[in-house]
């Protein structure tokens, strides 16, 4: 076989994976649709969290930045496509999805000015100190997004106005599926393209780097505006499927537990982000549910469990499996 | 003019002069060590050079560039290249990941966020090529935190061939790997390319007399010695600073 043939064969595997996976997500969403059809709305919170999740693994799990504030474009984004339909009458949903992507593209590359400056610790603390001031500016900004009464008034017209945004959610969660394959796919692209390979490398020896002479701030940066438009895109998706936007979509806590479901599915992997989201809300849910007294113990000793045996997440269980019984080689 | 030079090169950390006044010229297809005691000042030589560690005094020129006040990034695209006394890999990589992503970086693509690299012939060729002359095909796949040591060695000067430099600064290459082996670092840099320029900072004397056309030595921070390996062995100030025994 030719190189060039046998190169094609290796590009044609990695997007035929691709596709498998689109594919096992699609069957998923069917199943979950027709065997919670009441459950819509949670399942489309799940997807624009996903988002989140996903987000943060390019910046944390791939890329190695240290944050605790990624809400801030999760945020800018519902924001964003809130204001656009309830203060400009822009309630086309896809044109609220772009402006969503927009606002977090550009809210991730103005705090990834602030975050990169510093590193570990201090990187810490100034992600913590970029979502703080974004919900501070959220609240003192009340006539725009409503303060703590939270932003109302946002009403999508019908999807290519043919799908309206139905009470059981339907519209929203087929919208919801659909940006979640398109993003998947674009991520494992830029993941396994060379920028991709040059931000793993960064996490791993950011001094290594620049003594090869590739850029590591700014590619960090890249990836702190991609991770930006992915968290936005998230942020608008909410906005849009609930049709409110809260201080909480800013908050702390959010970026906390999406950095929780990270590594409860496993870092730097785009599985990883989706199923430790999944197991995450899909848990809590069930488990407050079931006794609401003691829900958070239960999340707690899950995580607890979870790390101390599995400190890899859920997808390392099983990229350990792959390594005893499968073959090895890097990842 | 000389394709490298460092002329009056200085840096003192707080009152302790580690490099006084060092000036160093090499040209196309040189390999010149750079030898000296512990605590020499040789790998502050090379932070300096690199642009690692801002001198207090003196200048680096590449090719007639002066590049003192550039970033370490910027003196690697004028063509200067070091490798590191520690080895530093990207632990969750393979040896073929790294030859490509250096090739890719050399190529202007490494920024590219759509396609994969062994998609690409031309980078897969050369990597593929490289990686021969190392030995380092069977493990061209293996993650590089579990291949040997004197592998990893190998890989560094790997890495440095990829990027095609003008001047290479190798600092300890053999260090760590055990005499054994040193043979496969020595066939590494024979087949280096005839005009790159080689500045070897090394402690094994018997590999720097058979790679070195020239030696340059340092102690204290100051250039004690320069001239031919036989030159340098004789000359009792040397012998008297850090060859010692071996030169009897």
């Amino acid at each position: 076989m030719s190189n060039d043939a046998k190169t094609m064969t290796i590009w044609q595997r990695g997007l035929r994976s691709d596709l498998i996976a689109c594919l096992l997500i699609g069957l998923i969403a069917v199943i979950c649709f027709y065997a919670m059809p009441s459950g819509l709305s949670l399942l489309t919170r799940i997807i624009a969290i996903m988002l989140l999740v996903l987000s943060i693994d390019l910046v944390t799990g791939y890329g190695g930045v240290a944050t605790l504030g990624h809400a801030a474009l999760f945020g800018a984004g519902a924001y964003a496509a809130g204001i656009a339909a309830a203060k400009f009458g822009i309630t086309d949903p896809l044109l609220m999805l772009l402006i969503g992507t927009i606002a977090g593209a550009i809210a991730g590359f103005l705090s990834s000015l602030v975050i990169l400056r510093g590193h570990g610790l201090s990187q810490l603390v100034l992600s913590i100190a970029v979502i703080m001031l974004a919900r501070e500016a959220a609240n003192k900004f009340s006539t725009w997004t409503g303060g703590s009464d939270g932003l109302s008034g946002i009403a999508p017209s019908p999807l290519l106005g043919m799908w309206r945004f139905d009470l059981w959610g339907k519209t929203s969660y087929w919208l919801a599926v659909i940006l979640l394959l398109v993003v998947f796919l674009i991520l494992r692209q830029i993941v396994r393209s060379p920028f991709g390979m040059l931000v793993k490398a960064i996490r791993q020896d950011p001094i290594r780097v620049s003594a090869m002479g590739a850029p590591v701030y700014w590619t960090l940066v890249k990836m702190y505006v991609i991770s930006g438009a992915v968290a936005g895109l998230g942020g608008a998706l909410s906005a849009v499927a609930t049709k409110v936007v809260g201080l909480d979509a800013l908050s702390f806590e959010l970026s906390a537990e999406a950095v929780v479901m990270l590594v409860l599915g496993g870092t730097a992997n785009l599985f990883g982000a989706m199923i430790g989201t999944t197991v995450f809300i899909w848990f809590e849910h069930l488990v407050s549910s079931v006794n609401p007294f003691h829900w958070l113990t239960i999340v707690g000793v899950l995580l607890v469990t979870v790390v101390l045996f599995a400190p890899r997440g859920l997808t390392g269980i099983a990229d350990q499996l792959r390594d005893k019984f499968g073959k090895g080689g890097a990842k | 003019m000389s394709l490298f030079e460092v002329r009056n090169l200085s840096k003192k950390f707080g009152g302790l002069n580690v490099t006084n006044d060092v000036s160093i010229s090499l040209n196309p297809g040189d390999r010149i060590a750079l030898i000296g005691p512990n605590g020499a000042g040789k790998t502050t030589f090379v932070n300096l050079v690199t642009g690692h560690i801002r001198p207090d005094a003196g200048v680096v020129m590449i090719a007639g560039q002066d590049v003192t006040r550039l970033s370490p990034r910027a003196r690697v695209h004028a063509g200067l290249v070091r490798s590191f006394q520690v080895t530093r890999l990207f632990p969750e990589m393979s040896p073929e990941e790294h030859v490509a992503m250096a090739i890719l970086q050399r190529m202007g693509k490494v920024e590219k966020a759509f396609g994969d690299y062994r998609s690409m012939p031309e980078v897969m060729a050369e990597t593929a090529e490289i990686l021969g002359i190392l030995n380092l095909t069977p493990i061209a796949r293996s993650r590089v935190s579990g291949i040997a040591y004197g592998q990893q060695r190998l890989l560094e000067i790997g890495l440095a061939m990829a990027l095609r430099p003008k001047v290479l600064l190798l600092d300890e290459p053999a260090a760590g790997v055990p005499s054994s082996d040193t043979v496969l670092i020595e066939r590494a840099l024979d087949r280096l390319p005839p005009d790159l320029a080689v500045l070897m900072i090394e402690h094994d004397m018997d590999f720097v007399f058979r790679f070195a056309q020239r030696v340059v030595v340092l102690a204290a921070g100051t250039v004690i010695f320069d001239g031919t390996p036989a030159q340098v062995a004789a000359d009792p100030q040397v012998r008297e600073a850090y060859l010692g025994s071996y030169a009897e």
